[in-house]
């Protein structure tokens, strides 16, 4: 079993395939969760608060947006707890914890240079791609094993 | 309840949510989000003519073309982004120039960082709810009976007394002590004017002290500087109807009002250090060995293109004036050079988020500082208009909308 990041990391289609070859999948609502759950902090909706782009300097420099920073503070721990990943390249308008290009940009480039174990793929566009992108990942999934 | 309708991007992975429904809280307001569907944020560039790369973004850019086709939906608008998102300051400023464009709703914009407070924001959110709450008021054009103002300012307090539109006395000190300097002011005012305290009928506070100087005086109006200064300029330069730009460059923070009909329309308010404001202004008067109210015709003898000078930062401001000085300089270039700094400064930072439009007024105590406007007009390739008591234009303003509180 290994820990696989996918991107987008909201995906749930993405992390339920992961989950099904029997490896851990990276995504955010985990670490939504783990705020959520915490007690102690109140900034809603995600209960973040302005430590958490202090924590994002760890991922990117203090010129960098604080809606980046605190998006890596999210994002960073996933990336450098990830053993694969799977990133998808054309997602078509992602919002929210993905909704910053920035953020994604710098999200896949330090999986990319993270040196494991990565499929990249464009999103399906219809039926006979929607099947070749299940099987690539299966493939891609059986293979970390 | 007023409505604020916030469109903006990054707010909450930045941490500050929680503080801008504070400061909304804290003025009366709740913050709305218009809903819009996936097909909109989808479909964004067809209506508002541009899509972006963060979906966030064009999120935004699908709510404000809600707004514009529902403007029942919300009574003000304050759009905001990360502060050094290029990507995020281009859309920022576009819906903003879209609303002012397409609605009568009033704006403000704002780039925040981790570190925005409530506090902050509150004057900008006041002024955002008073010109959405108190649109009958704020159209009022005559000052009526005999009422007074009080502006207690980050470095001067300045107080008038009016008597049916008429400016009949006036009271200018440095703030030392807050309540103290205002007393002093207001004396001053009331003493020139010739008539007793108990014969005011009605006293409006504005400034930094608006608050306990106005609890101290049993004050009718309580107001913001936004607001009572674009009414202040427009009053004194007889500018009522239709557009107008306001600027005011202060000790502290200065402030860019693009005006409709008397009614701030989108503003800005900050400026990123005390180099773009008033107090290196102050400095350059210290370190020349000329009293301020001198700096303005000095500098209007001299050249800013002999001195380099760049008041970004008011560190490196003071380090220019100094080698600049050291270099042989003359007083008057580096005075025009101080002057033609400072106005740069808010050129850049402040009147690049609102729409300027004729006549361009500048209000304050800086606003005497003759180099100053000169290097705003030279800057917008405008006409300056620096209207007579443009130092009392707080209390001016405070003075007249309170007459109206008054007849009420």
């Amino acid at each position: 079993m290994v820990k696989v990041m996918v991107y987008p990391p909201t995906s749930m289609i993405l992390a339920d395939l992961v989950e099904r070859t029997g490896h851990e999948a990276l995504v955010v609502s985990k670490e939504v969760r783990k705020k959520v759950n915490t007690p102690g902090l109140d900034s809603p909706p995600l209960n973040m608060t302005p430590e958490d782009p202090k924590k994002g300097l760890k991922y990117a420099a203090v010129d960098v947006p604080s809606g980046v920073r605190g998006r890596m503070s999210l994002f960073g721990p996933m990336i450098e707890e990830a053993d694969a990943a799977i990133v998808i390249r054309n997602d078509d308008c992602t919002l929210g914890c993905t909704g910053c290009a920035r953020t994604n940009e710098l999200t896949r480039f330090l999986l990319k240079t993270k040196r494991i174990p990565l499929l990249e793929l464009d999103y399906p566009e219809d039926e006979f791609q929607a099947k070749q992108f299940v099987h690539k990942i299966h493939e891609f999934l059986e293979g970390l094993n | 309840m007023i409505r604020i309708a916030q469109i903006s991007c990054g707010p909450e992975y930045s941490g500050v949510q929680g503080e801008l429904e504070k400061a909304a809280e804290m003025v009366g307001a709740e913050l709305i989000f218009p809903e819009v569907s996936l097909e909109d944020v989808r479909n964004v560039e067809e209506r508002f003519g541009i899509k972006v790369a963060s979906g966030d973004l064009n999120l935004a850019m699908a709510r404000a073309t809600r707004i514009v086709e529902n403007p029942d939906l919300a009574d003000a608008v304050f759009v905001a982004t990360c502060f050094r998102c290029a990507e995020g300051a281009i859309v920022r400023s576009e819906i903003r120039k879209y609303i002012h464009e397409n609605s009568r709703i009033p704006v403000l914009s704002y780039s925040f960082t981790e570190r925005t407070t409530a506090e902050t924001l509150l004057t900008r959110m006041e002024a955002l709810v008073t010109t959405a709450k108190f649109k009958g008021l704020l159209a009022r054009e005559r000052q009526t009976g005999l009422t007074a103002g009080i502006d207690s300012g980050s470095t001067t307090t300045k107080s008038v007394v009016m008597r049916e539109n008429e400016i009949i006395g006036t009271g200018w000190v440095p703030t030392t002590e807050v309540i103290k300097s205002a007393e002093a002011a207001y004396n001053a005012a009331l003493e020139s004017a010739g008539v007793k305290k108990e014969e005011i009928e009605g006293l409006g506070t504005t400034g930094y002290g608006r608050h306990l100087v106005g609890k101290h005086f049993g004050a009718k109006l309580i107001q913001e500087e936004i607001t009572v200064n674009s009414k202040g300029a427009v009053f004194l330069a007889d500018a009522q109807k239709g557009t107008a730009t306001v600027i005011d460059i202060g000790g502290m923070d200065n402030k860019a009002i693009s005006v409709q009909d008397g009614i701030p329309g989108t503003f800005t308010m900050g400026g990123i250090c005390a180099g773009a404001s008033g107090r290196f202004l102050e400095l350059t008067a210290r370190r020349l060995g000329v009293d301020i109210t001198e700096l303005g015709k000095l500098a209007m003898k001299g050249d800013y293109r002999k001195v380099p000078m760049n008041s970004y930062c008011i560190v490196f401001g003071t380090q220019s004036l100094v080698n600049s000085l050291s270099a042989g300089s003359r007083p008057e270039d580096v005075a025009m050079a101080a002057c033609h700094s400072v106005a740069e400064q808010v050129f850049e930072q402040q009147l690049q988020e609102v729409e300027v439009k004729e006549p361009v007024i500048m209000v304050g105590g800086t606003a005497l500082i003759e180099g100053l406007p000169r290097a705003m007009e030279q800057l917008l390739a405008l006409k300056v208009m620096v209207p007579k008591y443009a130092q009392y234009i707080g209390c001016v303003g405070a003075s007249l909308l309170v007459s109206g509180l008054v007849e009420d």
